[in-house]
């Protein structure tokens, strides 16, 4: 008898698209996505490993095939460090659209985040930021941004994946994204501009910020449910991040007298110690001559 | 565009009311080798038959289907080819002591191994339904193993076996093409083309083992398709 496990690999196997005529063979199934399947494969002409996105056969009508492409140009067109590249586009015998890209060894954004520094973490998220706000200025909402659809490499290159519900800016059609990482205006259907990247960019930021008053705050105005309130661009909500790590006072929150102290302690943390010591050094010599 | 789901085959439904009796034979072939441990099986779960019993209610019952037109009955509006088989089975069942015969005619050459069937059941804790399902798709796999076996070289189907049917999850391409003394790109292209006559096998059985074409295709999305899990 098959076993379970077997029967499993096997219906995998099975779903592999055939890349006859192609110069790719499938190496293993790295995801899949409501659309689609990533896998792992090879190029055989240039010997390198690369990653082939191709349409679930599920989804093979030819909105779906239009939607992929779609997808490739988009990506084709942000040439960015921060953006993973495309490296081709063809359609299998059985007509299915599938592109390749570069191949992303490391792993999810939120499976690096567990047990780093927080410092790191937000040095990180200033270049998630940089990517979308060169993909908003080439007019394209990512529209899907969450944990899962960025990348961390070998090298702590980051990388944002999956524009598979990427539209131009106002663009209306259909509810595209994840619960919890979505704008209100886009569970409602409505356009979407680039304040809708802002909010999940917003909700990523608050996984990072765990009780900090002013980081809280910079995540709560990037997630306002009225888009007006929100920040008016990725560099505006960088900038506030940029402000936190170095212990400058951000746009987003108001602090109190005690905040700005321990604020201002931490931002002139050498000068304080130097301080300290002398004032240490002082009161010991005092009593040492008072005796 | 081509088809998504490219398939020379026609359903068992149609090539059992053929005049041609090879096919029919062919046709029969089929559905036993899919279907007769599911049904032996849900014959011992759900009516608690003894070994004996079940294997002779499901021969019986493949005899009676052998009948050129015990399937017409069946309308593919009202339930698929699986279900509908399940439900006539049940209804042998139920008039069994009626027809009080153990006829085992048919011609079936698929040799069916109770035993095995037995040995499987021992430890099994799925409910008869889920069961039904799961040995189905075993059923339907296992023969698309052996059709892909007669297409396919020694050594893409070694390969094959080696790494897909194989349990041992840990193996890699790289120590295949040392056992086989081959390069890598050798292993994954030779796997590759098995994959794709597998593939090919699949449907071609899942052609045969469902009546209409909107079932078939309904079967194959869910056996290949994304959302369902096994």
């Amino acid at each position: 008898m098959i076993s379970d496990a077997t029967v499993a690999r096997l219906r995998s196997v099975a779903q592999q698209p055939d890349l006859t005529g192609t110069p790719y063979t499938i190496v293993r199934e790295i995801a899949r996505g409501g659309m689609s399947i990533v896998y792992e494969a090879v190029d055989a002409r240039l010997d390198r490993r690369i990653a082939l996105k191709v349409l679930a056969l599920e989804l093979s009508s030819s909105e779906a095939a239009r939607r992929m492409k779609y997808e490739a140009r988009t990506i084709a067109r942000l040439e960015h460090p921060g953006i993973v590249p495309i490296h081709d586009i063809g359609e299998l015998p059985d007509g299915r659209v599938f592109y390749t890209m570069k191949l992303v060894r490391g792993m999810t954004l939120g499976e690096f985040a567990r047990n780093r520094p927080r410092a790191d973490l937000l040095r990180l998220f200033l270049r998630i930021c940089d990517a979308i706000a060169f993909a908003h200025a080439a007019g394209i909402v990512h529209r899907d941004l969450k944990p899962e659809n960025i990348m961390v490499g070998e090298f702590g290159e980051v990388l944002v994946m999956d524009w598979g519900v990427a539209a131009s800016i106002d663009a209306t059609g259909e509810i595209a994204g994840t619960h919890g990482f979505m704008a209100p205006e886009q569970l409602r259907g409505e356009p979407v501009n680039r304040r809708a990247d802002i909010f999940a960019l917003g909700a990523i930021l608050q996984l990072v910020a765990s009780g900090d008053r002013p980081l809280c705050a910079i995540s709560e105005k990037a997630m306002a449910n009225d888009p007006g309130q929100r920040y008016g661009d990725v560099s505006a909500l960088a900038a506030d991040v940029a402000r936190y790590l170095d212990a400058q006072a951000v746009s987003a929150y108001r602090e109190n007298v005690a905040e700005r102290v321990v604020r201002w302690t931490r931002r002139n943390a050498a000068l304080v110690a130097v301080v300290t010591a002398y004032i240490v050094m002082r009161v010991i010599v005092f009593f040492w001559l008072g005796r | 565009m081509a088809s998504l789901f490219p398939t020379t085959r026609r359903s068992v439904v149609h090539a059992l009311r053929s005049d041609d009796s090879q096919e029919r034979t062919r046709a029969f072939d089929t559905l036993v080798a899919i279907y007769w441990k599911p049904l032996y099986k849900y014959a011992r779960m759900t009516w608690h038959r003894a070994p004996e019993d079940a294997e002779d209610l499901t021969q019986a019952f493949f005899a009676r289907v052998y009948e050129r037109e015990s399937l017409a009955g069946f309308d593919a509006g009202k339930a698929a080819f699986r279900t509908y088989l399940k439900t006539l089975f049940e209804r042998h069942a139920a008039n069994e002591s009626k027809a009080a015969t153990r006829i085992k005619r048919g011609g079936a050459t698929t040799q069916l191994d109770f035993a095995e069937a037995e040995a499987e059941l021992k430890h099994e804790t799925a409910t008869p339904e889920d069961l039904f399902y799961r040995d189905w798709v075993r059923s339907v796999f296992a023969l698309a193993i052996v059709r892909t076996r007669e297409v396919i070289t020694d050594e893409q189907f070694a390969l094959f076996e080696a790494y897909d049917l194989s349990d041992d999850r840990d193996v890699s391409y790289r120590e295949l093409a040392s056992r086989f003394g081959m390069r890598e790109t050798t292993v994954t292209n030779h796997l590759a083309a098995a994959r794709r006559k597998f593939r090919e096998a699949v449907l071609d059985t899942l052609r045969e083992a469902t009546a209409t074409d909107e079932e078939f295709r309904a079967e194959a999305r869910a056996l290949l398709g994304i959302e369902n899990d096994f």
